[in-house]
């Protein structure tokens, strides 16, 4: 009896340390993966802070305006004017859809052959 | 276990053949027992001792070395903490009230050099100076190969002249990260903003601190790590500034002026939508402050905190509020306008001569020095004083830029009568256009006073009141018949309804007295008049309007135009539509038969 509890923890303490080895390389993985993962967000940040200053730099008032002198012959731009505001009754209503007339039934001559077949 | 018998009968048999006593033998058997149980306890007992003292060193030593670890490693950031965490140690953006980018941060390379690790100094010197026109290869040289351990060449590379200077291939010239303040909109609010530069560096990371503008003001929340994914909000638009700028850059040259300024803000918040000055500069590359000259050459000069000018007659209109409010006069009242008005050794005039008796509202819409001066005399120096103290006339504006503690009005040394007079026509006390602005802001708005900001405010607390919503009311009407039949009759602009006074004052010499062919030409208006939303303030300096036979350079002639093209431009931008003004009570007329 006291044998088979001696062997009983022995192998005890061998899973245990076998658990043990095991989780502290997993804890291992998971923080260079967190570490990797991280370093991903902050390049990502960084990526973004350059793209919407890039953005901003692009769209920045005196280039849009000269994209709009150089592009005037397609586009047209002008800077806003007062008269452009409008009432709601001024925007007119799209045109009431024409009904297409398909197979038409001829009523004058279904009346003709009526009459025909009552002779 | 084999034990020993105490008495064992074959010596017990023999001792007493011997004669001799048994009992010793037992006793004899009983102490070799004893002696041997007391050894075999003894051994067990240091044995226990041992694997204890064993047990002892192992953990003290453990606990030791641990110890040592601890005091000997490098200090290390948790590898795990809570999600989203993110510390950012950039300086916070700067974002319009809209959102948009005014300025944000950007990673580049400062290039510094390790002499003692160079190669080759000569060529590295000579390859440097090509890369960079404004180095000189002599003087590079020099310090390569001096005594020098560090120097730092260049503090802000472009991607192209980093890789450039990569392909020197010197192991002694070395590149450092640098988080660099960028303005994507170039000189679009670069007053406001200010500037910024580096303060301490270091290899890794340099400080980045605000020189001016709101990075000075703000310096500290914008640095401030917590802050860094919290933009600071200014109530600027970025779309009506752009316009506001080209505009008054277009009226500035028309009118052959040296310099302009334009505030426009929000009557009942306070909020400057748009503030130019110019002329102006890139924050992007600041330009070093000027060392000779008057600093109001300077682009950096900002003239709409700044810059204190007597801005003349359109300071009547507080004048004229302030005795409606204190029931002194209303708006049909006649006043004596019989010029010149003497008072001691002056004597002052009007523009032109309009009669000798004229009602309040024409000597606002007229513009009549004389008639003003007698409304201020009746209002007596205490009670004026004490009038543009509370519109706020009499200290700095408290405008978030730190160009504006400045911006200090001149008080008159010795508030006289005549002084009460002079300030009652705008002379005599010189402010600058933003005090000019809140105080319009606050006609405009009831009464209410008006602190003008410039980060965006949800529901600001009202103001002190300063006078009475009907003298206000009044006010405006009075304003508003300025632009229908006055002096600001260019201001007119279909749909918005202006109202506003000009003023023109003529400039102060550097050595007393005025100049003769100088002014500032101010329009301050409003609109809408029958629903004021925002007030702008125009303010030319040293304008000359040349299409006539004679130069012209009355802020009718020159600071209108430029402030109804403003107003055109900027209200459909600032969501207005164009309204058809309600009739004025006073041009229905009773008729009977």
């Amino acid at each position: 009896m006291r044998t088979f509890l001696y062997i009983l923890t022995t192998l005890g303490v061998i899973g245990l340390a076998f658990w043990a080895y095991r989780e502290n390389y997993a804890t291992q993985g998971a923080l260079a993966e967190t570490r990797e993962l991280r370093r991903d967000i902050l390049d990502a940040h960084e990526r973004l802070s350059k793209l919407r200053a890039e953005w901003a730099y692009l769209n920045r008032p005196d280039r849009l305006r000269d994209l709009a002198n150089i592009n005037f012959d397609r586009l047209g731009l002008l800077p806003l004017r007062p008269e452009q505001f409008g009432h709601v009754d001024q925007v007119a209503y799209p045109p009431d859809p024409v009904v297409d007339i398909t197979d038409i039934i001829d009523v004058a001559k279904l009346n003709d052959d009526l009459s025909e077949a009552e002779q | 276990m084999i034990r020993t018998p105490l008495r064992p009968l074959a010596r017990i048999l023999d001792a007493r053949d011997k004669g001799e006593n048994p009992d010793a033998i037992e006793r004899e058997n009983i102490r070799i027992r004893h002696e041997q149980m007391r050894d075999q306890a003894r051994q067990r007992a240091e044995g226990r001792l041992l694997v204890l003292g064993m047990f002892f060193v192992v953990a003290f030593s453990v606990v030791g070395l641990r110890m040592g670890l601890l005091a000997t490693s490098e200090p290390q950031e948790p590898r795990v903490d809570g999600p989203g965490a993110q510390i950012h140690a950039a300086r916070a953006d700067i974002v319009d009230r809209h959102g948009s980018l005014l300025a944000t941060n950007f990673d580049t390379h400062a290039l510094y050099a390790q002499p003692p690790q160079m190669i080759d100094p000569v060529h590295a010197a000579q390859e440097l100076a090509k890369i960079f026109p404004d180095l000189d290869a002599a003087e590079l040289l020099e310090d390569f190969t001096g005594t020098r351990k560090f120097l730092w060449i260049k503090r802000k590379l472009s991607p192209e002249q980093m890789q450039a200077v990569h392909e020197i291939g010197d192991p002694g010239l070395l590149f450092a990260t640098r988080d660099m303040r960028l303005y994507p909109n170039g000189q679009l609010a670069a007053h406001v903003l200010g500037g910024a530069s580096f303060g301490k560096e270091g290899v890794t990371a340099a400080e980045v601190i605000g020189v001016a503008g709101v990075e000075k003001y703000f310096d500290d929340y914008l640095r401030d790590p917590a802050n860094g994914s919290k933009p600071l909000q200014l109530s600027l638009d970025l779309t009506v500034q752009a316009a506001a700028e080209q505009v008054l850059y277009g009226g500035m040259k028309l009118m052959n002026a040296k310099g302009a300024t334009s505030i426009l803000m929000d009557v009942h918040t306070g909020e400057v939508v748009s503030v130019v000055s110019l002329p102006t500069f890139d924050p992007n590359k600041r330009p070093q402050p000027a060392v000779s000259g008057a600093a109001s050459d300077s682009p950096l000069f900002n003239r709409s905190v700044q810059g204190v000018y007597e801005l003349g007659s359109t300071f009547k209109i507080f004048t004229v509020a302030q005795a409606m409010d204190l029931g002194l006069v209303t708006p049909e009242t006649i006043i004596d306008t019989k010029g010149p008005l003497r008072w001691g050794r002056h004597r002052i005039r009007d523009f032109r001569h309009y009669g000798n008796e004229m009602s309040v509202t024409k000597v606002i819409v007229k513009s009549s020095n004389i008639g003003t001066a007698r409304l201020a005399q009746e209002i007596g120096v205490e009670r004026q004083r004490a009038f543009l103290g509370k519109l706020g006339m009499l200290e700095t504006t408290g405008f978030e830029i730190v160009e504006a503690a400045t911006g200090r009005p001149l008080l008159p040394p010795n508030w006289s009568e005549l002084s009460t007079m002079t300030i009652s026509y705008g002379h005599g006390l010189s402010t600058s256009p933003m005090h000019l602005a809140a105080g319009y802001a606050a006609i405009a708005n009831g009464g209410y006073k008006v602190q003008p900001t410039i980060l965006k405010t949800e529901n600001p607390p009202k103001g002190e009141r300063v006078f009475s919503e009907a003298s206000s009311k009044a006010s405006m009407r009075m304003l508003r018949q300025v632009v229908t039949e006055g002096t600001a009759s260019f201001g007119e602009v279909a749909g918005y309804a202006v109202a506003g006074k000009t003023g023109t004052a003529d400039k102060p010499g550097s050595r007393g007295g005025y100049y003769e062919d100088k002014v500032i030409a101010t329009f301050a208006s409003v609109f809408p008049a029958h629903d004021p939303k925002y007030v702008l303030i125009v303010t030319l300096d040293e304008p000359v309007e040349t299409t006539g036979d004679e130069p012209r350079r009355t802020a009718g002639w020159t600071a209108v135009p430029v402030a109804a093209e403003m107003i055109r431009r900027v209200a459909p931008l600032l969501g207005l539509r164009p309204t058809v003004e309600p009739l004025a009570v006073s041009d229905i007329k009773l008729t009977s038969n």
